[in-house]
């Protein structure tokens, strides 16, 4: 099979299962609903608890799982090929670390303002982000020799560390509802509620997916090593420059929108290369639909398994993230 | 046995008998008295070095007339307006066990979950108080137990029996009146309806919300919070959306800020009926004597 047939063919079954997912999923609930009253237009949209159920509380809910879903596992793909490292995931490089912190300072210091709908936590969480990649960003570049992915590493794992230790001295200054708060945003929640943060977030998202598709053979060489990458032609700095930029922002956006929601961003393009191989043309893609899919469906039995009780949703990808990740761990070794 | 030779001698036998018995009940009566000072400590002097690290209990021991006796408090106290000259010794969490111990305190109040501080304590032969949370009526439990603690028992009985009439009073202006459906918010993210966290079917807030005459929309969670997404929220219908802010003061635009992310909701009736209402101010809902205030302006929201 052509390698074009080949993308197509993988793809396009992806898409098809993401799609059927995102589908199904607002269907289902911690309440049953009536799907034909939901779409009755007849009913006065104020009288219409099932629409509202549908189009308020569950639909944004489902697009911004799939948006923080897709955008977590691709971001975690392209690191996992700039650094050379399959443990890598979106925040070892501190963003969301950063973002954290952000969010935190925005809970402790009350902040209540809110730019286009946008409101402080958010606003905050992705400035953290910002300044996290920033600083990490000119640290793996100071040596003037282009960019360490070493320095990178390092530099990354370094600051996710001092931000926590950050994120723990400001808790601990904070109130206790405060920091009960923050803790809960922590764990990650996709109960958006509004399709403002999701429009928001989207821009960022999509720059970042267009530099991303734009950078699939280049992964694939940078994967085996730059220097092989450097023979076949490839500008190793502004591939890697354009690499971690675009995963940062990305993820960065993601976060803000539902929180730091962990293993998204390593079980996925795992569990991807196991069913497709290894060529970033097709993991790429493939990744970011099934990680939208893997989400989507984390949240409903994050919103479904204890009801009327929720459990985080941070929570469920880490309960699965968690044993898979070690099982990964015990099969490399 | 000297006494009861003498006494065969002579007239003086029932005396003599009346002085030994007399002598063996002062022993007996001494005995008595002594083992019940060391078995009920209670029955010492009433402590006058207290430090309170629960600001709702210092609280109830300035109303109980055992404000003099309190030498140190938490860093969260502000109430009474006399707590905040005295000296503050850590918190919930973050306990000064040092100062405390050098404040040579004879009683210490700490919450339930601090059993660090507790056995430091215990190791420095200091006595406490361990208390709780619990819900409405636990505040004149503690109340009679401060009282009992620090010698204030009539004071304490009285502002007990004061704040349960109190409660009663509010209880029958909303006795057979429909109770409405409602939801009870402590918290959520400012200016969404993110992670919002309501009182669930136990507890004090849940008391409270009984009492004032309201049906908790989340009575079957066994929980005192719990918290609802807006799935629950649309599927609950709740009657009034009561949110608890604490800021003192809120201007119309304030309220405005605070009010409108509820109107995605609009097929909730407390929504449609304009019946989402903001309770603000400091100290609403303290288990202490304040509570009455909170209670009255719960009922009057519940119930205009």
């Amino acid at each position: 099979m052509s390698i074009r047939r080949r993308i197509v063919t993988v793809v396009g079954a992806f898409t098809v299962f993401a799609i059927a997912v995102m589908i199904w999923a607002p269907t289902v609930g911690s309440t049953s609903i009536s799907l034909a009253r939901a779409f009755d237009r007849s009913i006065p949209w104020d009288d219409n608890v099932d629409a509202q159920i549908f189009f308020v509380a569950r639909l944004p809910r489902v697009l911004a799982g799939g948006l923080v879903g897709a955008t977590l596992a691709a971001a975690g793909v392209v690191l996992q090929a700039l650094l050379r490292n399959p443990l890598a995931t979106p925040f070892t490089l501190g963003v969301s670390a950063g973002a954290s912190l952000g969010a935190m300072l925005a809970v402790t210091m009350r902040l209540e303002m809110s730019v286009l709908g946008i409101t402080s936590i958010p606003l905050a969480s992705f400035a953290g982000s910002l300044v996290a990649t920033a600083i990490v960003y000119a640290l793996a570049s100071s040596q003037r020799r282009g960019l360490s992915t070493n320095v990178l590493l390092l530099a990354g794992v370094t600051l996710n560390s001092f931000f926590s230790a950050l994120i723990l001295f400001v808790q601990y200054l904070a109130d206790f509802a405060e920091a009960l708060r923050a803790i809960r945003w922590m764990m990650g929640g996709l109960d958006v509620a509004s399709y403002f943060p999701i429009v928001a977030a989207m821009p960022f998202i999509i720059i970042s997916f267009v530099g991303f598709a734009m950078m699939t053979r280049t992964l694939n060489l940078l994967s085996v090593g730059a220097e092989a990458a450097a023979a076949r032609g490839v500008d190793i700095v502004r591939a890697q420059r354009l690499a971690f930029m675009t995963a940062s922002l990305a993820t960065g956006a993601a976060v803000s929108l539902g929180g730091p929601i962990g293993f998204i961003g390593i079980i996925v393009p795992h569990l991807v290369r196991l069913m497709v191989g290894s060529d970033h043309r097709i993991v790429l893609p493939a990744s970011a639909l099934f990680g939208a899919a893997f989400l989507v469906l984390c949240d409903l039995a994050a919103r479904t398994l204890m009801s009327p009780l929720e459990i985080p949703v941070g929570v469920v990808t880490a309960l699965i993230g968690g044993p898979f990740f070690l099982w990964l761990l015990v099969k490399r070794s | 046995m000297n006494t009861n030779t003498k006494n065969t001698k002579g007239t003086k036998t029932v005396l003599g008998n009346t002085k030994t018995f007399l002598r063996a009940f002062r022993l007996i009566a001494f005995v008595l008295f002594v083992s019940f000072v060391f078995a009920f400590p209670s029955a010492q002097a009433p402590p006058h070095r207290i430090i309170s690290l629960v600001p709702n209990v210092t609280e109830i021991l300035f109303a109980i007339g055992a404000g003099p006796q309190v030498v140190a408090v938490s860093t969260y106290d502000i109430e009474p307006p006399e707590v905040r000259s005295l000296p503050t010794v850590g918190a919930l969490i973050d306990p000064d066990t040092e100062r405390i111990i050098a404040l040579r305190p004879d009683l210490v109040i700490t919450y339930g979950s601090q059993s660090d501080l507790q056995s430091q304590l215990t190791r420095a032969s200091l006595p406490f108080f361990d208390y709780r949370h619990g819900g409405l009526a636990h505040i004149m439990v503690t109340m009679r137990a401060m009282g009992a603690r620090t010698g204030h028992v009539e004071r304490a009985e009285k502002v007990a029996r004061g704040l349960e009439a109190a409660i009663d009073r509010v209880k029958g202006r909303v006795a057979g009146r429909p109770r409405p459906r409602t939801l009870l918010v402590f918290g959520r993210e400012p200016g969404s309806l993110r992670n919002i966290y309501a009182s669930a079917g136990r507890g004090f807030l849940h008391d409270m919300l009984v009492a004032a005459g309201g049906e908790d929309v989340l009575n079957d969670i066994d929980k005192e919070s719990a918290q609802v997404s807006t799935e629950m929220i649309l599927s609950r219908k709740p009657d009034v959306i009561l949110e608890l802010n604490a800021a003192t003061r809120l201007n119309d635009a304030d309220l405005k800020a605070v009010l409108d992310p509820w109107m995605t909701l609009s097929s909730v009736p407390a929504v449609r009926n304009r019946r989402v209402i903001v309770l603000n101010g400091p100290g609403l809902t303290v288990p202490g004597p304040r509570v009455i205030d909170g209670l009255e302006k719960m009922a009057k929201a519940l119930h205009p």
